[in-house]
């Protein structure tokens, strides 16, 4: 039956079920397969275009590996200093208070280097969106120890598994983030299954939506994997990551606003 | 609004002048001595004078980044330090620099290394003019001498910053920032709300995205770039050389100094000549690009330099490179907080160069 | 014509406002004025120090270290500032806890006892008025007129009630100024 469909017939519109959103660009990313970081700039993207507003967005880029995010995005960023994204994003929005602005940043960087500037400008409550890709390992660098690396949990620079009594405790920034009276929105979400993207894509959704209140931060982790990182295979890392990540960064929210 | 007369401090000059000339925005961190500066701006509240934001962060390396991220916009953005938080900075501007924003950084510098003192210095000359960050780069640095200049330079760095998308630095030091002198100031400019086209405003129909960034991991590039970069610093030191010249035309020997030290050799010439020493004084204005040509010429008209500086011995360096060995060229300066007495400056004009 | 002076004393004498009233009141006047000011841990509770100079001409250095006049108001400031009296300049101290008093010949020595007058007159705060009114009155670069203008042009508006006592304490200063040689 299938071979009586001509590819004309297919292509017709009432036939389309997905495709890619305008906002990203037709570059091929530099994320290896499996990585949740394609995922998460397909949703951000499909958001921006769903919400219409392309034109207003500006984003700010880490280092790390969504260092050349820019190539991705068919928006405006700024590619910030390692950690320093928070206090780019800070002074965009404080000079440009009508736009939408947000930060993409991974586990290194927001959570090792930039610590001081994601508590401050979350704890200013500053009206930007944070997305914190937690893969608990440095990737773009070649796996080495991240502060989110759970216990036990081998890298090159913790090659016999991460021993806290030496290289201490793996840290839960977005807990931390949660208690602050800035932050107005903070959820853990996953990438991982059509469902949580599903949800992921609801959470940011939201975030940028609360923006336009002006009602202070709002912090998205996504936990998320990293095949080469952990030298797994890309299922294999998706099952290791629930297995291991999501009890000690359990998925949920963290704080919402009252309704 | 007519021009204003004003007693003030070199730091209360400057952030009065940024308001002024229509800055959009300050984001800083307390440290002396130029503290005043952002005490200043908070007590104007410049977000009912002019709109423009004012900001405390969290430390230097934020502030640094804020004016990475205003200045990513177009928007006309500064930041003031001094010394050990303007090497807390260094990381910020050089990623400003490789990513071509303009802005203005402020460093009233003080006695260092290290935690050093707080009593005014000329310590930083290498770090504002020699880079101070990683890469092949260099600041357009202006080196106030008065109060009146802490407040004109600051349209005049923002107007070089964006003229080239190069950062700008006023170097000024303890003792210019902590002073009180007349002050003629401007009338205010409105802000310019038209920004320019390089910015991340939002990407808008019809125009390709704008990306600030300082990375190109093509090597063939970003060699490309430095050459694109050192052009523009040429290009610099073809129009922007400022200086200042006393008593130089019947001079047989001159003093090279800026800032403060450019301030007690003036008083230096007027001890020198009652007794009879024809000295002269050059004043760099502009660090980088630094007056070589004019050095060179007035080395051909004296018989020795003396270079006074409240450092170790930092621009002699540029003063001999410009002599290239024509006639003596000498340092002479105090450390660590002091700064120079003229009846000093004039023995050790005596001593190093005249009787030398 | 150019006035190179010094005050120091102790911080809390009122040495840095004292040197920005004269500074105002230089430019009352169309002078050239600068301040100079000893910063830091210095300025809070130790010793207080202020270089102002008024000028007719362009001010060359702010920092200097001989003086045509200081105004001496303690013990330190004395063992520190009187050798920097420039020969046949003027010293003015206030005799209040000075244990050394000033032993040059080459100079003019003037003695204000103001802490003991401000202390009579229950107005402390009127300290370094007294003395400022002593410096008008043996060194008259700037007029009275315009240490007045000066005096509005530095105090906040909310304290302009008190600038009736300042004058009347510059007034008793110039009275009290002893020469002492």
């Amino acid at each position: 039956m299938a071979d009586n469909i001509s590819i004309e017939e297919i292509i017709k519109p009432e036939n389309l079920v997905y495709a890619k959103t305008g906002v990203m660009t037709d570059n091929i990313t530099s994320y290896c397969p499996g990585c949740g970081h394609g995922t998460t700039h397909r949703i951000i993207a499909e958001i921006i275009e769903e919400m219409g507003i392309q034109s207003e967005t500006i984003g700010v880029a880490p280092v790390g590996c969504s260092v050349l995010m820019y190539n991705f995005m068919d928006i405006d960023i700024q590619q910030a200093a390692h950690g320093r994204a928070p206090a780019v994003a800070t002074a965009i929005k404080r000079l440009l208070p009508e736009k939408f602005v947000f930060t993409y940043q991974g586990d290194g960087d927001l959570a090792a280097i930039g610590t001081a500037e994601t508590i401050h400008a979350c704890n200013r409550g500053e009206n930007i969106l944070i997305v914190f890709i937690n893969n608990g390992i440095y990737g773009m660098t070649g796996g080495q120890m991240a502060p989110t690396t759970l216990e036990g949990m081998k890298s090159s620079t913790s090659p016999y598994g991460r021993d806290v009594a030496m290289m201490g405790n793996p840290l839960k920034m977005t807990d931390i983030v949660a208690t602050l009276p800035g932050t107005y929105y903070v959820t853990r979400q996953s990438v991982h299954k059509p469902g949580n993207v599903r949800k992921s894509k609801k959470a940011i959704r939201k975030a940028l939506e609360y923006q336009k209140l002006n009602k202070g931060t709002c912090f998205i982790e996504i936990v998320s994997n990293c095949p080469s990182g952990w030298k797994m295979e890309p299922v294999e890392s998706n099952e290791w990551m629930e297995k291991n990540m999501f009890p000690f960064y359990p998925l949920g929210d963290l704080k919402v606003p009252a309704e | 609004m007519e021009k204003e007369l004003r007693l003030m401090k070199g730091n209360e000059a400057l952030a009065e002048a940024a308001i002024r000339a229509g800055a959009d925005g300050y984001f800083g961190y307390p440290i002396t001595p130029q503290s005043e500066v952002m005490e200043y701006l908070m007590q104007e509240k410049p977000h009912e004078r002019t709109g423009m934001v004012v900001l405390q962060a969290e430390s230097e390396v934020a502030a640094i980044n804020m004016v990475y991220g205003g200045a990513g916009c177009g928007k006309m953005v500064m930041t003031s330090s001094s010394s050990p938080g303007v090497s807390l900075k260094q990381e910020g501007i050089t990623y400003i620099a490789g990513a071509e924003l303009p802005c203005l950084i402020v460093n009233v510098v003080r006695g260092g290394p290290g935690l050093g003192t707080i009593q005014p210095a000329q310590s930083d000359y290498f770090q504002a003019t020699k880079g101070g960050g990683h890469g092949d780069y260099n600041l357009i640095v202006l080196a106030p001498s008065s109060v009146q200049e802490m407040a004109d330079f600051v349209e005049l760095a923002f107007d070089l910053a964006f003229k080239y998308r190069n950062p700008a630095m006023i170097l000024s030091d303890g003792a210019i920032g902590q002073m009180m002198e007349k002050v003629w100031l401007k009338p205010q400019k409105e802000r310019n709300l038209k920004l320019p086209e390089w910015g991340t405003t939002g990407k808008t129909p019809g125009r390709e995205r704008n990306i600030i960034t300082s990375l190109d991991l093509n090597p063939a590039k970003q060699e490309q770039f430095n050459h694109k970069l050192q052009a523009k610093y040429r290009e610099m030191e073809k129009n922007e050389v400022r200086y200042e010249e006393f008593q130089c035309d019947d001079a047989e020997y001159l003093f090279v100094a800026y800032g403060t030290s450019a301030r007690v050799c003036q008083k230096a010439i007027q001890l020198a000549r009652a007794e009879g020493i024809k000295v002269g004084l050059l004043r760099p204005i502009t660090l980088f690009p630094f007056p070589k040509k004019i050095i060179h010429e007035r080395a051909g008209q004296v018989k020795g330099i003396l270079c006074v500086e409240m450092s170790a011995g930092q621009m002699v360096e540029d003063v001999r490179l410009a002599v290239n060995g024509l006639i003596p060229v000498e340092h002479w300066g105090r450390m660590g907080g002091i700064v120079p007495t003229p009846e000093e400056a004039v023995e050790n004009l005596k001593s190093k160069i005249i009787g030398g | 014509m150019t006035e190179e002076i010094i005050i120091a004393g102790f911080g809390g004498q009122g040495v840095l406002s004292m040197g920005k009233i004269m500074a105002y009141s230089g430019i009352m006047q169309d002078m050239e004025v600068s301040w100079m000011p000893s910063y830091g841990p210095e300025m809070r509770g130790g010793t207080a120090n202020v270089t102002v100079i008024l000028s007719e001409e362009r001010i060359s250095s702010p920092i200097i270290r001989v003086f045509d006049t200081a105004i001496i108001l303690n013990q330190q400031s004395m063992d520190k500032f009187e050798k920097s009296v420039k020969p046949g300049g003027t010293l003015i101290y206030d005799g209040n806890g000075i244990t050394r008093h000033p032993e040059r010949k080459d100079i003019t020595v003037y003695r204000i006892d103001a802490a003991e007058e401000a202390t009579k007159l229950e107005s402390t705060k009127t300290f370094n008025m007294i003395v400022l009114g002593g410096f008008l009155k043996v060194r008259p670069i700037i007029k009275l007129e315009n240490v007045l203008k000066g005096l509005k042009k530095s105090l906040p508006e909310r304290y302009h009630h008190m600038i009736p006592m300042n004058e009347s304490a510059l007034m008793r200063g110039m009275e009290i100024i002893n020469r002492l040689n």
